[in-house]
């Protein structure tokens, strides 16, 4: 047995951040593995994306028709139908639904596998999060845009800034709806079973991340209010109206800086709830 | 290197109270546990169910936090220490799994050797060593979620050794497991506790793995030590002794007394005899029975480990 010996491990103090990054990017890398195992659910997500991109464009579009000077929220119909078809894409990178891995393990005890790890869960859950948004990225965005291109005239940005800063805005976005998802998971610590609150996410976020409708639809004071005191617009809406250009360059690059405030602050707040709930914890079965 | 001091976890439970009211009644899991285990020491850790073992895993490893008590592994303390406490100890259980149930176990190691950054070289080294003793290879590249339990486990127990824990704690390792496959994995627990490197602490509840692997058997009951020391310090304290089944071409008469025997059982009408060996050897109470009886067949039964730990748990 001597290949299996017993020194203690010790990492090497001269690269410890060399060493942390390769540790984060092989965790992502499982994430992006784990998720491209399953092809056929991500054709079958991609499916279900374009046929709702259809529903939701046709309405959105009869709703531009009704309203007045065709500019319903300040979208043209061009704007509105990138809205609809980048959103379809963009709401599997984000992957604000379905998510339920941390409770399962919660639930099921499993999540002292997790504990006993030296890279703390969170690290390791987001790092996770990020492989599986490249691989959607990858995948389920592709499908909803080429709908989109082919059934309809997209809007092409003018301004050079606004690619790079969808692409910041969309990487915060994902940031947040993992920062979201896993306190809304985290519940299961206190409650065991965190199906009730997953359905309240459900039916919520959709509507006030403005994956119904956007939310430039709603009153001045109501969209002001969940801009600035919840994290949901920026989960789609910021990164759907800096790619269509919806606004003046200064109030997209507030509006991103924003959903970065709101990055730190859920990661803080889920690093607090999870530090509270392992003082806590109670590790189901034997 | 593993202390614990009058260790105690106490969970509180809500029990009803009458229709609507629920009352919280604090269990004791773990009820002043204290132990001392050495370097390269392997230990049974055994007890019936809902005993405190795996509580008292978890608190080792700070998954779980003691209600009281000391408990210290390798200087460290377990919960607040717990990452640094990580890259020391590895960790089975035999209920959970630490791979990543949708990778092939290939790149389950692979992320492994990341997560604990060990260096390639000896990752490769222990890899190869554990695919020769478990006889990975044939699985190798199969997603974990596809392995039979068998191969899971043997699959959990390589991780768990990947980045050379100094402890090895193993939660019920062999539970549902076939012959073959714990055959296998005991005799790796047993050439690697031969070594004397890695400390072993195991919890099960077959006893033919602390009787293959483990010269210290802890038993534990209502989360209290009710035994610590060896299988046969067991076997002397509840006076097991070996026992003499004898069958017979006919009864014994009525009233025969075997010397330093006692009759233990008595079946088929008399023609099969079994006597405890209280206080004598197997050969003289052969040669005190050839001589008044005539003997068809004999043999010498060891005692049965089950049996006094039975005795020890309904004790309890």
């Amino acid at each position: 047995m001597s290949g299996i010996d017993a020194r203690v491990l010790t990492i090497s103090p001269d690269r410890p951040f060399r060493a942390s990054i390769t540790t984060f990017g092989a965790l992502a890398w499982s994430g992006f593995r784990r998720y491209s195992t399953y092809r056929q659910a991500t054709i079958a997500g991609s499916f279900t994306n374009i046929v709702f991109g259809f529903l939701r464009c046709y309405v959105l579009l009869a709703v531009a028709a009704g309203a007045v000077g065709n500019r319903p929220g300040g979208y043209d119909a061009t704007q509105l139908v990138t809205y609809v078809w980048v959103g379809q894409g963009l709401l599997a990178v984000v992957g604000m639904w379905g998510w339920t891995d941390l409770a399962d393990r919660i639930r099921t005890g499993d999540i002292a596998s997790d504990l006993l790890r030296p890279v703390p869960p969170l690290v390791s859950y987001l790092a996770a999060d990020l492989g599986r948004a490249l691989h959607a990225v990858l995948t389920r965005f592709i499908g909803p845009l080429l709908a989109g291109v082919v059934f309809f005239e997209l809007y092409r940005p003018h301004r050079p800034q606004t690619v790079p800063l969808f692409a910041i805005s969309a990487l915060l976005a994902v940031i947040g709806s993992f920062g979201c998802r896993y306190l809304v998971n985290a519940t299961a610590y206190w409650l065991h079973d965190a199906r009730g609150v997953q359905m309240l996410w459900t039916l919520g976020s959709g509507v006030l991340a403005g994956l119904s409708f956007p939310l430039r639809l709603l009153p001045e004071w109501a969209v002001a209010t969940l801009w600035v005191a919840t994290p949901l617009p920026g989960l789609l809406q910021t990164p759907l109206d800096v790619l269509v250009e919806r606004d003046e360059p200064v109030t997209q690059v507030g509006l991103v800086a924003l959903q970065a405030v709101w990055a730190v602050v859920l990661l803080r707040l889920a690093h607090v709830v999870q530090r509270r709930a392992e003082r806590k914890l109670v590790v189901q079965g034997g | 290197m593993i202390r614990m001091r009058d260790l105690r976890k106490d969970f509180s439970v809500r029990v009803p109270a009458g229709r609507l009211r629920r009352e919280k009644r604090l269990v004791s899991a773990v009820d002043g546990v204290s132990l001392t285990i050495e370097p390269g020491e392997m230990v049974g850790y055994i007890g019936p169910n809902g005993a405190g073992k795996s509580t008292t895993l978890k608190m080792l490893t700070g998954v779980l936090s003691p209600t009281s008590g000391e408990v210290s592994v390798f200087g460290l303390t377990p919960v607040p220490q717990r990452t640094r406490l990580a890259l020391r100890i590895g960790v089975v259980f035999g209920q959970r799994s630490q791979l990543w149930w949708d990778l092939p176990l290939r790149e389950s190691f692979r992320l492994l050797r990341h997560v604990y950054q060990v260096p390639p070289a000896e990752h490769e080294q222990r890899l190869r060593r554990c695919r020769e003793m478990l006889d990975l290879d044939a699985f190798l590249d199969t997603p974990v979620r596809q392995l039979s339990l068998g191969q899971r486990m043997r699959g959990e127990i390589t991780a768990a050794l990947l980045h050379g824990p100094k402890v090895l704690f193993l939660d019920e390792p062999t539970i549902g497991l076939d012959v073959v496959s714990k055959q296998a994995v005991r005799s790796f627990l047993a050439e690697l506790g031969a070594t004397g490197a890695v400390t072993v602490v195991l919890t099960t509840h077959d006893l033919a793995d602390i009787e293959r692997l483990c010269d210290r058997l802890v038993v534990i009951d209502h989360g209290r030590v009710v035994h610590d020391g060896t299988i046969e310090a067991l076997h002397a304290r509840y006076g097991s002794r070996r026992s003499l089944v004898v069958d017979l071409d006919s009864p014994l008469p009525a009233g025969f007394v075997l010397p330093g025997t006692s009759v233990a059982g008595v079946e088929a009408d008399g023609h099969r005899v079994t006597f405890a060996l209280d206080e004598t050897s197997a050969a003289a109470a052969v040669a005190g029975l050839v001589a008044v009886a005539s003997v068809r067949d004999l043999s010498v039964v060891e005692p049965d480990i089950e049996d006094v730990v039975a005795r020890l748990y309904r004790a309890g």
